[in-house]
């Protein structure tokens, strides 16, 4: 198995609060890889720290092999690796069809002067821009809202159209922090069959998740972070029974 | 939507708005004398310069309050480059033109375009990072910069004559059709003030299909993405300086561009013409017409620039008609009313006169969320 990315050593600082210390991890191209941690353990730091989002302090990371432009996240979109956020972060005003059109920016070359003279290069594009965008509303399942606004979509919809605009950048590794926040259990049940779908498509899969069963389930490899540093990286079976992690989730024993 | 516009209508209904367009200025001329026709060609001009706005503040949601210095800019280039000013105050160019300087339009207007444009790229660069009130303040500053360099240009070298302003700039010519003058045609005399109509309202319906398309567009929509969630609009790999930056410059070329007829028009400029309250004007046709949707900035531009002179030309004789007299001074009356137009229509419409669908469902569902 080939890997996909590599992060090295990443840190970053809040002032006086150490929120990542010397972070490495290892993501297997074709893997759904979990990244769980009690509240405030840094999840979400990492990851804004890996999608160009917040600067970092300290280490580097390889994607693809080549080393990742840091805390430029268009640079880190073009790159290849696409996000999702905690809290939903869509285009409110736009409809669904436009937010996944957005999302093809980064695939797509049209500047001013093609737009303003209609030329024959920008209408296919145009055309192909909103093929791609059909489509992809139609494998999250939410084709029948594409007209509608994003902020008139259902909280379930508003996540697989977050999940569509992600998409659309033509990802290698997909980063969706904490998609089933809020999710009744039918809702977490379709969103597990969307991300196993999407990892038999050939993508891989970084997952921040707090539903512990969740992520248990549905991880080919998932790491465990306490205090901004890892405690453990494996496959679930193994870091279920990993001492350091019980402690970090149900307390310590001492004092 | 332009082209829909056009298409889903019968040819009948075009042709019938493409008449009274044209038939306009001469109705108007007659029935309320040749001051009205100049009125509308200025209602022209605002036309313009608020479709370059929307692009900044109604698309890209960055809050301008500067953007009369990249009129300004246009005016002032054409104005240097068709005026005996330059030749005038340096030898040397009066040596290489010995005829005087006379630019042709079809030169001016582009390069007004492009001159503005680097000019709306020089604002937006040291910008980037600001949003709201601060890039307000900035811009604000960034308009005063320009007027307050136009008003003092003419020490030690005389560039901009200063406060007296440049004069005796020449008329816009389209090949031999002077339209400073009547033209005549079979017989039947085209005042001046019509032929810059028509001028005016050729370039207004280039900038409208122009705004339409760009709308329309990959960078339309990285604009409003970008007015909608910066963030998300950087995760989805928009290159938010970029793209901001076209905003700028798109905006300030439209302004360019009316800047340049506006100095052909007046046949003068001076920083007079440019001040604070002209941006903030320009501001408020867009927030007042509905940011963002064309039809609506139209709408609120020909409104701001017609209302104001109709209460001028009201104030007086409807005084005398209820009191029989006059009690206020007409041009105190009229910016009264005019406030007290704008804060109705703010109070009961406050998406716009005439927004777009989508921006007014918005806030249709939060005043139902108050309620």
């Amino acid at each position: 198995m080939s890997v996909l990315l590599e992060a090295r050593a990443i840190g970053k600082r809040f002032g006086g609060v150490q929120a990542l210390k010397d972070v490495s991890l290892t993501i297997n191209a074709g893997e759904i890889y979990g990244l769980i941690g009690p509240n405030g353990a840094g999840k979400t730091t990492f990851f804004n720290v890996l999608t160009g989002l917040y600067s970092r302090d300290g280490g580097d990371v390889l994607f693809n092999g080549q080393p990742l432009q840091l805390g430029n996240p268009s640079a880190v979109a073009a790159a290849g690796i696409a996000r999702t956020f905690q809290n939903i972060r869509l285009f409110a005003n736009m409809t669904a069809l436009e937010n996944v059109m957005v999302g093809r920016h980064v695939c797509t070359r049209s500047g001013l002067l093609g737009a303003m003279f209609r030329t024959k290069q920008n209408r296919q594009e145009e055309a192909a821009i909103q093929r791609r965008a059909e489509e992809l509303l139609r494998y999250v399942g939410i084709a029948h809202r594409a007209n509608d606004l994003a902020r008139n979509l259902s909280y379930g919809d508003q996540r697989r159209l977050e999940i569509a605009r992600a998409l659309a950048t033509e990802p290698k590794l997909l980063a969706l922090d904490e998609p089933a926040a809020g999710m009744n259990a039918t809702e977490t049940a379709e969103l597990r069959k969307l991300i196993v779908g999407l990892r038999d498509d050939g993508l891989t899969v970084l997952l921040i998740e707090h539903d512990v069963k969740l992520v248990m389930g549905l991880c080919d490899r998932l790491a465990v972070l306490d205090y901004g540093e890892k405690i453990a990286e494996d496959v679930p079976e193994v870091v279920q029974k990993n001492p350091k992690v019980i402690e970090a989730y149900l307390g310590g024993a001492h004092e | 939507m332009m082209n829909k516009l056009l298409t889903d209508k019968p040819w009948w209904g075009v042709a019938l708005v493409a008449a009274s367009l044209a038939f306009l200025p001469f109705v108007v001329g007659a029935a309320a004398g040749p001051a009205w026709v100049r009125v509308l060609d200025f209602a022209l001009l605002y036309v313009l310069l608020s479709l370059g706005l929307n692009i900044v503040v109604g698309y890209a949601g960055l809050l301008d309050l500067g953007y009369v210095a990249f009129y300004a800019v246009g005016a002032y280039l054409y104005a240097l480059l068709s005026s005996p000013h330059l030749t005038q105050n340096f030898p040397a160019i009066a040596a290489m033109f010995p005829d005087g300087l006379h630019g042709p339009i079809w030169l001016l207007l582009p390069a007004g375009a492009v001159l503005a444009g680097v000019f709306g790229i020089l604002l937006g660069a040291p910008t980037l990072r600001l949003r709201g009130d601060y890039l307000a303040i900035v811009t604000l500053g960034f308009g005063e910069i320009i007027r307050i360099f136009m008003n003092n240009l003419h020490r030690p070298v005389n560039i901009t004559n200063g406060a007296q302003g440049i004069t005796q700039i020449d008329g816009i010519h389209l090949g031999p059709v002077a339209l400073d003058r009547s033209l005549d045609l079979f017989g039947f005399a085209i005042p001046s003030l019509n032929l810059y109509y028509y001028l005016f309202l050729a370039l207004v319906l280039l900038i409208i299909v122009v705004s339409v398309r760009l709308e329309d567009s990959r960078i339309g929509r990285a604009w409003v993405a970008i007015r909608e969630d910066e963030i998300a609009a950087k995760a989805c790999g928009i290159n938010t300086r970029n793209i901001k930056l076209a905003a700028f410059a798109m905006g300030a070329s439209f302004g360019g561009v009316a800047g340049g007829l506006f100095a052909g028009f007046q046949q003068f400029v001076s920083p007079e013409s440019f001040q604070l309250i002209d941006s903030i004007m320009i501001l408020a046709m867009v927030v007042l017409g509905g940011m963002g949707h064309i039809p609506g900035v139209i709408l609120g531009s020909l409104l701001l620039t017609l209302l104001p002179e109709f209460f001028r030309y009201a104030a007086t004789p409807v005084q005398q008609w209820i009191f029989g007299q006059v009690l206020i001074d007409p041009e105190t009356l009229r910016m009264l009313l005019f406030g007290l137009t704008l804060v109705v229509v703010m109070l009961y419409r406050p998406a716009g006169l005439w927004p777009e669908k989508r921006r007014s469902r918005e806030l249709e569902q939060k005043r139902g969320e108050v309620a």
